[in-house]
């Protein structure tokens, strides 16, 4: 009814427009106006404060009193010698591998399995979507305690000669001699990486889902007739077809990883020897509980240039792929 | 279609076996939590208890009523601000764009990837200066701050698939930009709002780095509280269980009864949506 009334009364009215015209601008510069607040707020508390982080990262400021004197890259510096640190690039990068490999696999074989017209699919959909809803701190304390070290878990895996210690075991599987540390998987972190599995499969899993069901039951169709197997089908049709999806699942759980704080905090902390010890964590306890800001900042801002290695290309992109 | 090269019983036993080990968590969960303190022992972890006993959620619940009170003053103004914000700039994001706009767009949209570490020190000492660190406003503010990039691209990406159409013809009729807004826009965005709400009240309620830094004892939320119940002398695990059961609830009752939309939220989130 309404849209009969508008087309009337546009057809009549050709002097409208001009009136139309003029309308349109001043309400562009009203649209500016309640865009305006938000841009400031993100000017400011984003760039604005990363700038100051970096200003802080490149001071003297260490101790509880802010001294805002410049030191260069020294802090910088000392990072990159510091024991403490060599260890979190370690396991940041064991975590991040680890962790986006299995959450990618078994996200999408999860969803291909729940493709195949399941019975009680939307049952077992919920079964591997709630614990995204669970905070990491709550993912933590149960890890913590499911982990132990002589619990349940582990008297199973004593019987067959295993024993793991979980997050307790120092021990640096592969490890050869870097920097100051031993380079290497320690094996605390796998215990850190099967409770943040246990969290975010569910994610990709969604994704990939979302993904498969996007695709035209047609283009199946096609590669069948064409005598294709159904696990050709998989090979060269779908799994192709997901790539994209998969990128996207890797830079999530790649931004994810690098900031992780929380999860290994309430978890296992910085460890025994930092064996499960990331920058988050350190970056929380040096600034936070020993007053070094000056470390902490530069620990932040060498975390934002990694997260930025993966986010700034695939934001450009998504930009690009839209206009 | 099926995958006949895998039989369908397989699939079963594989995608039960699975759901057993998510399930795994929340059993040992509840069972500890029921348990008297002398019954929570490791080697009797996957027991069920003998009594019932629900000792440790009045301890828990007493410890963390405080904090759970001000998780819930800080999630619903926090939830509702940036649900807010986040629909007027993705209505001027997606209907009246601008030269640059999409710039603009993208630049706010880095805001939610950042390692929140990376603006922590001087957020510190800004809410110092304007007396609003260790409150609950302040973390309020953090909240709807950090919030526009996420809530601006759910909601552009949702008002994205209403037809210019629709507001071309209102605009016509003269209509300007705030009253497509209040009579166009907003009926249309019921659930770009339950999305968009879901998805903040679930991350605000989670959230930890911000909670730990800005507030300190009484004004903490309950995911600090919950880990400072496992920082204290001796672990009482069951209380430890009952206290993390206590602190999913919100979230995960949302979860259950609107889980579709949460799903919603996620893959609207990722940025292609």
């Amino acid at each position: 009814m309404e849209l009969n009334r508008t087309e009337k009364r546009s057809a009549v009215l050709p002097e409208t427009k001009a009136k139309r015209n003029r309308k349109l601008t001043t309400d562009h510069l009203l649209a500016l106006c309640f865009i305006l607040p938000s841009i400031v707020l993100i000017a400011v508390f984003v760039y604005g404060f990363i700038g100051w982080t970096g200003y802080v990262s490149m001071s003297n400021w260490n101790t509880l009193v802010p001294d805002f004197s410049f030191a260069g890259l020294k802090n910088y510096a000392y990072l990159f010698q510091d024991y403490r640190f060599q260890a979190d690039l370690r396991n940041t990068l064991v975590f991040t591998v680890l962790f986006i490999a299995v959450v990618v696999l078994a996200g999408q074989a999860l969803a291909i399995f729940l493709d195949q017209k399941i019975r009680g699919e939307s049952l077992f959909r919920n079964i591997f979507f709630f614990p995204m809803a669970l905070s990491f701190v709550v993912t933590g304390v149960v890890w913590q305690w499911l982990l132990n070290p002589s619990t349940g878990v582990n008297l199973f895996l004593k019987k067959f000669g295993l024993d793991s210690m979980w997050y307790t075991n120092t021990d640096i599987l592969a490890g050869f001699k870097w920097g100051k540390i031993e380079f290497g998987i320690p094996v605390a972190i796998i215990a850190v990486v099967i409770a943040a599995v246990w969290q975010m499969t569910g994610f990709s899993l969604a994704m990939y889902l979302a993904g498969l069901r996007a695709i035209p039951e047609e283009l199946k169709e096609a590669a069948r007739i064409d005598g294709a197997s159904e696990f050709k089908v998989y090979r060269k049709v779908i799994i192709p077809l997901l790539r994209p999806i998969t990128v996207s699942v890797i830079i999530i759980m790649a931004h994810i990883s690098l900031k992780i704080f929380d999860l290994i905090y309430a978890m296992t902390g910085p460890g025994a020897n930092f064996v499960t010890d990331v920058p988050g964590v350190y970056m929380f306890e040096t600034t936070f509980r020993g007053n070094y800001y000056a470390n902490g900042a530069a620990i932040a801002i060498i975390m934002l240039l990694f997260v930025a290695i993966f986010i700034v290309p695939y934001l450009i992109s998504s930009r690009k792929g839209e206009s | 279609m099926a995958l006949k090269s895998i039989s369908k019983p397989l699939l079963y036993l594989v995608l039960i076996g699975l759901s057993l080990f998510f399930l795994m968590p929340v059993y040992v969960m509840v069972v500890t939590s029921l348990k008297p303190l002398d019954q929570v022992t490791l080697s009797d972890m996957w027991k069920l208890p003998s009594v019932l006993d629900f000792s440790s959620y009045a301890t828990a619940f007493t410890k963390l009523t405080p904090n759970l009170l001000n998780s819930f003053y800080l999630v619903i103004p926090a939830t509702l601000l940036s649900a807010l914000l986040g629909s007027l700039n993705g209505y001027v994001l997606s209907k009246w764009k601008f030269k640059g706009s999409n710039t603009i767009f993208t630049l706010i949209l880095f805001g939610m990837f950042i390692p929140y570490q990376s603006i922590l020190i001087p957020m510190i000492q800004f809410l110092r200066e304007i007396g609003l660190y260790n409150t609950i406003p302040g973390l309020v503010f953090v909240h709807v701050v950090y919030g526009i990039p996420i809530t601006t691209l759910m909601f552009r990406n949702f008002y994205a698939n209403i037809p210019d159409e629709m507001l071309e013809s209102a605009k016509i009729d003269g209509a300007g930009f705030l009253r497509v807004f209040r009579y166009i826009m907003l009926p249309l965005s019921i659930t770009g709002f339950v999305v968009v709400a879901i998805w903040q009240f679930t991350n605000i309620w989670n959230e930890f780095l911000f909670a730990v830094t800005i507030t300190t004892s009484d004004q903490q939320p309950i995911m600090v509280a919950l880990q400072n119940l496992s920082g204290s002398q001796i672990v009482q695990w069951n209380v430890q269980m009952a206290g993390a059961l206590l602190a999913a609830l919100p979230t995960l009752i949302v979860y259950i009864f609107l889980g579709k939309y949460f799903v919603k939220g996620l893959l609207a989130g990722s940025v292609k949506g």
